[in-house]
């Protein structure tokens, strides 16, 4: 049982000039969460449509609970279960009706079917909407019936496309138990989400995933003591200084750091040397003449990681971008770099 | 290890085939049950094409048909088949919605057969073909629509226009999952299938065709459909030997034959395309 549940090696996929996919290797260890992590078109979504056979790749080779992606699908969709991004469920049908309709062509007997269904109603607190049809739940409630669908085969492994996207806070919270009450039952998972707090809370192991390729792969706390020591948020007072701000500390600390112009938050890592680095942002900034609504020294978020590698926060738009060639090319770059402030303040007025 | 044993508690390849096939017909079934209105709504346009030809057009298609031909029992088998044709849009329609709900994903992502959600969806069209096609005969009844021939020849002359429907929705199953969404499937759907049915035989005889249509208007398909339940239904009566206005309608057997094929190869062409289109990833 020690072999990977999930193995992943070079694996490509381009759609016309558009490459989705450049080449990506992951490992899930079984009964363990892998979160993928990135921003809309990294890839994430196309990752997952390979691993559960609805695509062929271009290039490279996966398994999935011993079996491969391509040669072997047929016997790979028995022991996998997926719940897409829009919970694919039958509105004319009622939260039972789906569940035993999806049992049935697990090839789960009619009885069995019905009986697995009743409990994962039970389970995700359904079982008073279990006679209604889909069409009158609510957003949670069918995201827990979609999730309760891919259950029905009892799935080794279990692949859940942005499990929460769209999602109130509340129904959020509500999907992280269930999530982590399944993993807990044995189950292995690949999440993808463009949440980093969803990613933090769920994933034993996360793969920080962008223009189709991995740039980052650890547990929560390698990925951010890769960002090194601490975090020097700042948030200035008047919003239209947060430029000049930004001149006055970013060069404070290490290296990298950012500046959000909408919010007037800044972020500089600061590694060891919070305090004296805090002391002197603080004068210089005075000297200006910058006010400053917030100060803190900080743990780094998955956020600070995002940043820090791709130089683009994790949510916001990527789409469209896939495309581009992730070189190192400096000032290819920053073009992109600044394409996607723009996009994010286009987004945001 | 529980893969392998799962694999092997599964009932035979083709009882699971099977299977999947009545789960899915019966999801599409349900859903007609619980939105009768779309079975009303789409009767009703047939029913007012009835309304149309036999009240408004019928006067003056009775002046060139021979007198012992009533317009109705001309009519009524082209409607027959044009109704089945139109009401197999549904299956296109309700794959694009199914597609874009990402309910085919799911489908595609499960151990089951890769020909059940379309042969589901259109095994449960057809039922609602056949149901039209009868509420159809009752309009056809009450305006006046009389058989000439026996009940047996009437039966075939039924299983032909639900096979029709059939062969569509097979057809109208592969524009649904090349096109996507419920709006192109409609209007693709409509612009093909409109010059099908109305460059045929199903409201007018073939000689009154301009004479460079005729060719098209004689091998058409909707034509030879239309012409066989023609003659099943009036017999002797729509023969070159009632008016030289049907001098082109060709002998029974001639009609069943080209029935058949015309119908097989829809099937065939249509299936293959549908579910390689399904397959694909």
């Amino acid at each position: 049982m020690s072999d990977p549940a999930i193995v992943v090696e070079g694996l490509a996929k381009r759609y016309g000039k558009v490459e989705a996919l450049a080449g990506i290797d992951l490992g899930v260890p079984p009964a363990t969460v892998l979160g993928l992590l990135g921003p809309n078109g990294a890839g994430k979504t196309t990752a997952i449509r390979i691993l559960t056979t609805l695509l062929h790749p271009d290039a490279g080779r996966a398994t999935v609970a011993g079996f491969d992606v391509v040669s072997q699908a047929e016997e790979l969709r028995h022991v996998i279960g997926l719940a897409g991004q829009n919970a694919a469920v039958d509105e004319n049908l009622t939260g039972l009706e789906n569940l035993e309709m999806v049992g049935r062509l697990y090839h789960v007997p009619a009885a069995e079917a019905r009986r697995r269904g009743e409990e994962l109603l039970e389970r995700f607190e359904l079982t008073d909407a279990a006679h209604r049809t889909a069409k009158t739940y609510s957003g949670g409630m069918r995201r827990r019936l979609d999730l309760g669908a891919s259950l029905v085969g009892r799935p080794q492994v279990l692949f859940l496309d942005e499990p929460t996207t769209g999602l109130d806070p509340r129904s959020r919270l509500e999907m992280w138990d269930i999530i982590r009450e399944l993993v807990k039952e044995g189950t292995t998972l690949l999440l993808t989400t463009q949440y980093l707090e969803e990613a933090d809370h769920l994933a034993d192991k996360i793969a920080v995933i962008d223009l189709g390729r991995v740039i980052a792969e650890g547990t929560s706390d390698q990925l951010k003591a890769r960002v090194g020591g601490e975090v020097l948020a700042l948030r200035v007072a008047e919003r239209d200084r947060a430029p000049d701000a930004a001149g006055a500390v970013l060069g404070l600390g290490p290296g990298g750091g950012n500046v959000d112009n909408n919010t007037g938050e800044i972020n500089v890592p600061v590694g060891t040397d919070g305090t004296a680095i805090l002391t002197e942002a603080v004068r210089r900034l005075d000297a200006e003449g910058i006010k400053l609504a917030d100060v803190s020294l900080r743990r780094p978020t998955l956020d600070d990681v995002f940043l820090g590698l791709t130089g683009h926060a994790a949510e916001g738009g990527g789409d469209g971008d896939a495309g581009d060639e992730a070189s190192g090319d400096g000032d290819r770059k920053s073009k992109r770099k600044r394409k996607r402030e723009q996009e994010r303040v286009r987004e945001r007025t | 290890m529980s893969a392998i044993t799962e694999t092997l508690r599964e009932p035979g390849r083709l009882a699971a085939t099977v299977s999947d096939w009545w789960v899915l017909t019966k999801r599409n079934l349900v859903t007609y049950l619980r939105k009768p209105d779309l079975l009303v709504f789409s009767t009703i346009q047939p029913v007012m094409f009835v309304l149309l030809f036999v009240y408004v057009f019928g006067g003056a298609f009775e002046l060139i048909l021979p007198p012992s031909v009533p317009y109705v029992d001309f009519l009524m088998p082209g409607i027959f088949v044009q109704t089945a044709i139109f009401a197999a849009t549904q299956t296109g329609v309700g794959l694009a919605d199914d597609l874009q709900k990402g309910l085919i994903d799911r489908f595609r992502s499960l151990p089951m057969a890769r020909s059940a959600v379309l042969a589901g969806r259109t095994a449960a069209d057809t039922v609602s073909v056949f149901i039209q096609t009868i509420l159809m005969l009752i309009v056809a009844y009450l305006v006046g629509y009389r058989l000439h021939e026996g009940g047996f020849e009437a039966l075939l002359a039924f299983i032909i226009v639900v096979a029709v429907g059939y062969a569509f929705t097979w057809v109208s199953a592969f524009a649904g999952l090349s096109l996507k969404t419920i709006e192109a499937v409609q209007a693709a759907l409509f612009t093909i299938v409109f010059p099908f049915v109305f460059v045929s035989t199903a409201f007018v005889p073939l000689a009154t065709f301009p004479s460079w249509l005729q060719p098209f208007a004689e091998y058409n398909p909707v034509t030879i459909w239309v012409d066989t339940v023609r003659v099943l239904t009036l017999g002797d009566l729509y023969s070159p030997a009632t008016s030289p206005l049907f001098a082109d309608v060709k002998s029974l057997g001639t009609l069943m034959w080209l029935s058949t094929l015309w119908f097989a190869g829809f099937l065939a062409f249509f299936s293959f395309l549908g579910v390689r289109w399904y397959r694909r990833t």
